[in-house]
């Protein structure tokens, strides 16, 4: 007998939070590094920003 | 004398202030999340009616409020984009949609699974349930238009003008459960209807969540900032070299 009544629908609504939440996190993350590093590939063929070729951040 | 808003309309200076910004945001979330959620299991009491279920209202009401918040700051970027033209208004409501998608996404499944012990079923066409689904869509809208239309600068007017029209929907779903008779509880006062043994785990679980998706939102920026840089430069670099291969061909 279920202890608590319901206790799969309290576990299925925070595993389907947390899913919902990690890949979000996990994509965002991916895309900033996938970003990252088509920036460091463009600067490393002496492609550069205007800022970066006049030395500003 | 510049304004803090025109201030940070600057790419370069947004880039270096969400970096100095970003982890600490997003660390005060994850202990306000850690601390909300061992109120929510060790200390917050069952309901008297609804027992332990109760607890799925923790995560439910913050991702339905930010679901509805992010759709705000998408609209509020989107005038800011039209009227103002700020440079980084378009950036910040192209990174909101995802996210504000996937809080939908999040409060559409787990009201679900809260209402099918408390109502008995996982779904009902009633107004609240329905605008907000229709929230979802909205969002999706907005993602496929922006990606189908290849002009960054007129995928970005199209998108805000679409946002601002569905800002209709804001108002419908905030006030769907006193308007129509809705199967779906009226909303959470966080002053007075709610004891405040599950007031406190809540509004401690919401502020986390909305510091999340602050942190959430300030990396999708920079992502954003960061493609953009990498498509000019592409585009710069592609237009260097038909200039070089024209001026082999004259030579």
């Amino acid at each position: 007998m279920d202890p608590v009544p319901h206790t799969a629908f309290i576990i299925a609504a925070y595993v389907a939070m947390a899913v919902v939440l990690a890949g979000l996190i996990a994509w965002l993350l991916f895309d900033g590094w996938r970003q990252a590093r088509a920036l460091e590939a463009l600067e490393a063929r002496g492609v550069k920003r205007r800022s970066a070729k006049d030395g500003a951040s | 004398m510049q304004t803090l808003t025109q201030r940070l309309a600057n790419p370069t200076r947004f880039m270096d202030l969400s970096g100095r910004l970003l982890p600490w945001v997003a660390a005060t979330g994850a202990v306000w999340i850690a601390y909300a959620m061992y109120l929510v299991f060790f200390v917050a009491p069952p309901d008297y009616q609804q027992g332990e279920t109760v607890k799925i209202m923790y995560i439910h009401v913050p991702a339905a409020w930010l679901a509805m918040m992010a759709y705000a700051l998408i609209a509020i970027s989107s005038f800011g984009l039209l009227v103002f033209r700020h440079p980084l208004a378009d950036v910040s409501a192209k990174a909101a949609a995802p996210i504000g998608a996937a809080f939908t996404l999040a409060a559409l499944i787990t009201g679900s699974l809260w209402g099918k012990p408390m109502w008995g079923t996982y779904w009902v066409w009633d107004a609240r349930l329905t605008s907000v689904l229709l929230l979802f869509f909205l969002y999706l809208g907005l993602i496929a238009l922006r990606s189908s239309i290849e002009d960054e600068t007129l995928a970005g007017k199209l998108t805000a003008v679409l946002a601002l029209v569905g800002v209709a929907i804001l108002p419908v779903i905030k006030f769907s459960v006193e308007w129509w008779n809705t199967l779906h509880q009226s909303s959470t006062a966080f002053t007075s209807t709610v004891d405040p043994s599950m007031r406190t785990p809540l509004l401690i679980s919401a502020v986390g969540f909305s510091l999340l998706f602050f942190a959430l939102h300030m990396k999708a920026m920079r992502n954003e900032i960061l493609r953009r840089r990498v498509k000019a430069l592409t585009l710069s670099e592609v237009e260097r070299s038909e200039r070089l291969s024209a001026s082999a061909v004259a030579e």
